[in-house]
């Protein structure tokens, strides 16, 4: 049984002005599977994750969720199609409680007319049964989630997404400004969520860490298309060496080699 | 990293739970009462509350009568009926500067349209509630639409209001104030619901004082039991983040203001049955009197953290200050100095809490 894949993007284009910003990009999603978007600061990383968020429309090309031809409107509008996004600094709001930042958006409410109100203790109770699920033990969910470590609060955004019924998952760099072992421990959750039966999209420029979970790889350049790979199709060090710039990097190789014996044969 | 001294902090790293073994029950413990009590955002005010009662209980001997307690309680309310939604704004993220003002312009809207059209002070009194909420949804709608400081728009409207207040009534009354309206009908009525007292035992409560308390009640459902009250904390800790998660920004920013534009319609009411005609030039300073009181209240100036209740206990000191001094008997003009000392003692405290809610671990 073939499916439409969750996502699809084909030639996809985006201007600022004058600006190319992203040129005739194409990727797909499907479920239980990670595609990986690698590339560069200015890349044009950002910008794509903000047209699959539903931030920015895009310009040119097609953007298919489940095979029906879309342009979203907003982040809201994005959430309802099913598609979450993870952002790296933005992910959540530091001074207000766990549970409160899990909920927020989507609060669940009990009572009626003028005494419609909060469902605290559910939401509590929920926060702390499904933070459980992933493995994050916390010990008091009322506490700001500015507290907690930055990987367990990218776990938490994480679970909120899954919790919420995403079916794709974008993460933006959820490693990038963490250490090795939280490096880890974030990753895994990419992969329960990806074992739950959710697409994700994992933008990092660690092509380490999205060989390790990645089922498909795209990599961006100054707003175009390098290379789009699956995971038979390339070799880790093959993706290190695109990732890092390939005949660029030799040529930097070169030029630092020159300026080594540069002042020693004057 | 020991667990069992720290409460606040989590258990373990995500992936890890430190001891497995450990049952289950004893984690779903939450912060112990002293502990929990320390984070909230009113501590600092109700401390400061507690010692200038206690100062001015030993400096002034007329401080502790009933009589004094309501005098206080009066002052308290005029400056607290606007500091909770202030309060809620500023927890929101922005300031209002127009509020000083805007509580004259909705009275004089209210008497001229009375006296003008002769009709039931009730109109006058429903027109100005109309316009003054459209005067918030401007503040809020120009903010949203332009992203420029709410500091520069609400400057802008404040002296706009301003020069309305004072012009338009020069040119419809030709004096500086209003024409009185206690000969006009529905007077006695609008003046039992907005400036009239009651006898509580031995006390004498002004109405206000009821009105400010059900303001305070108000607020603090909304801000700690109800969605609105979550996106408000959202909009004001992290603006993008809350968006990101479909939290409808731009129309909880203009709620807020007309939040704070419907209590202006409250104290501009007041103001114009409680003395029947309404100076122009009025209200001028009292916007940071209500930002000061919800600053002292636990409100951060950048926004995510406070309470209602908070603010309520920064008018209730200001009130006390105010009347305080003039029971202690000391020149009137050493209430600013209080205050300013109140506010930077407050501000301090306020950033302390913050810092250390906001250290990651």
């Amino acid at each position: 049984m073939t499916t439409a894949p969750l996502i699809e993007l084909n030639g996809v284009s985006k201007y600022y002005g004058n600006v190319k910003a992203l040129e005739e990009v194409s990727l797909e999603v499907r479920a239980g599977e990670i595609t990986c978007v690698l590339g560069d600061n200015g890349a044009g990383k950002s910008t794509l994750i903000k047209i699959i968020a539903g931030l920015h429309g895009h310009d040119g090309g097609s953007f298919a969720i489940e095979g029906e031809e879309t342009r979203l409107g907003s982040p809201r509008e994005a959430l309802d199609r099913g598609i979450a996004t993870v952002y790296q600094d933005l992910a959540v709001v530091p001074l207000m409680p766990v549970w409160r930042n899990f909920f927020l958006g989507s609060e669940l409410r009990k009572g009626y007319g003028p005494f419609r109100r909060l469902d605290v203790d559910a939401m509590r109770a929920t926060t702390r049964s499904e933070l459980l699920r992933m493995g994050i033990d916390l010990r008091d969910v009322d506490q700001p989630i500015g507290t907690l470590s930055g990987g367990e609060r990218q776990c938490v955004a994480i679970a909120r997404a899954v919790h919420f019924g995403a079916r794709v998952l974008v993460l933006d760099e959820p490693t990038a400004a963490l250490g090795v072992k939280q490096s880890g421990v974030v990753l895994k959750y990419v992969a329960a969520a990806r074992d739950a039966g959710l697409g994700v999209v994992l933008i990092t420029h660690n092509p380490h860490h999205a060989y390790l979970v990645g089922d498909r790889f795209v990599l961006l350049k100054r707003g175009a298309m390098a290379g789009s790979h699956t995971k038979d199709g390339i070799a880790l060090d093959e993706l290190t060496r695109q990732m890092a710039g390939g005949s660029e990097l030799e040529q930097l190789s070169h030029e630092l080699a020159r300026l080594e014996s540069g002042p020693a044969a004057s | 990293m020991s667990t069992d001294a720290q409460p606040l902090k989590t258990a373990g790293a995500g992936g890890d739970p430190a001891g497995p073994g450990r049952p289950d029950d004893r984690r779903t413990v939450r912060a112990s009462l002293p502990r929990r009590l320390a984070s909230r955002p009113e501590l600092g005010a109700v401390v400061g509350a507690v010692a200038v009662f206690v100062f001015f209980s030993f400096a002034a001997d007329a401080f502790l009568q009933w009589s004094s307690f309501s005098t206080v309680l009066y002052a308290s309310s005029t400056i607290g009926i606007m500091a909770v939604p202030v309060a809620l704004l500023m927890i929101g993220g922005e300031f209002d500067l127009s509020t000083g003002v805007m509580v004259t312009s909705s009275a004089l809207i209210s008497s001229m349209f009375s006296y003008q059209m002769t009709a039931n002070v009730w109109v006058g009194v429903g027109v100005s509630l109309l316009a003054t909420l459209a005067i918030g949804f401007f503040n809020g709608y120009l903010l949203v639409r332009t992203n420029l400081p709410s500091f520069i728009i609400t400057l802008a409207t404040f002296l706009i209001l301003q020069g309305c207040n004072l012009g338009f009534t020069k040119l419809i009354s030709d004096t500086v104030s209003t024409k009185t309206i206690a000969d006009m009908e529905g007077f006695p009525a609008a003046q039992k619901v907005f400036a009239s007292h009651l006898t509580i035992g031995d006390v004498e409560v002004q109405i206000t004082v009821l009105w400010w308390f059900a303001l305070i009640a108000l607020a603090t459902w909304i801000l700690l039991r109800t969605r609105a009250g979550n996106w408000i904390f959202a909009v004001g800790g992290a603006k993008e983040a809350a968006r990101a998660v479909g939290v409808p920004v731009n129309r909880t920013k203009i709620g807020l203001y007309m939040g704070v534009a419907f209590a202006a319609w409250i104290s501009g009411q007041h103001l114009l049955f409680n003395y029947d005609v309404v100076q122009s030039g009025e209200g001028v300073g009292n916007e940071l009197l209500y930002i000061i009181a919800a600053v002292i209240g636990g409100c951060l100036l950048t926004g995510g953290y406070g309470s209602a209740v908070g603010a309520a206990v920064g008018a209730f000191i200001f009130g006390m200050t105010n009347k305080g001094i003039v029971y202690a008997q000391w020149g009137a003009d050493w209430f600013k100095f209080f205050l300013g000392a109140m506010l930077l003692l407050a501000t301090l405290l306020n950033w302390w809490v913050r810092k250390r809610a906001e250290a990651s671990k």
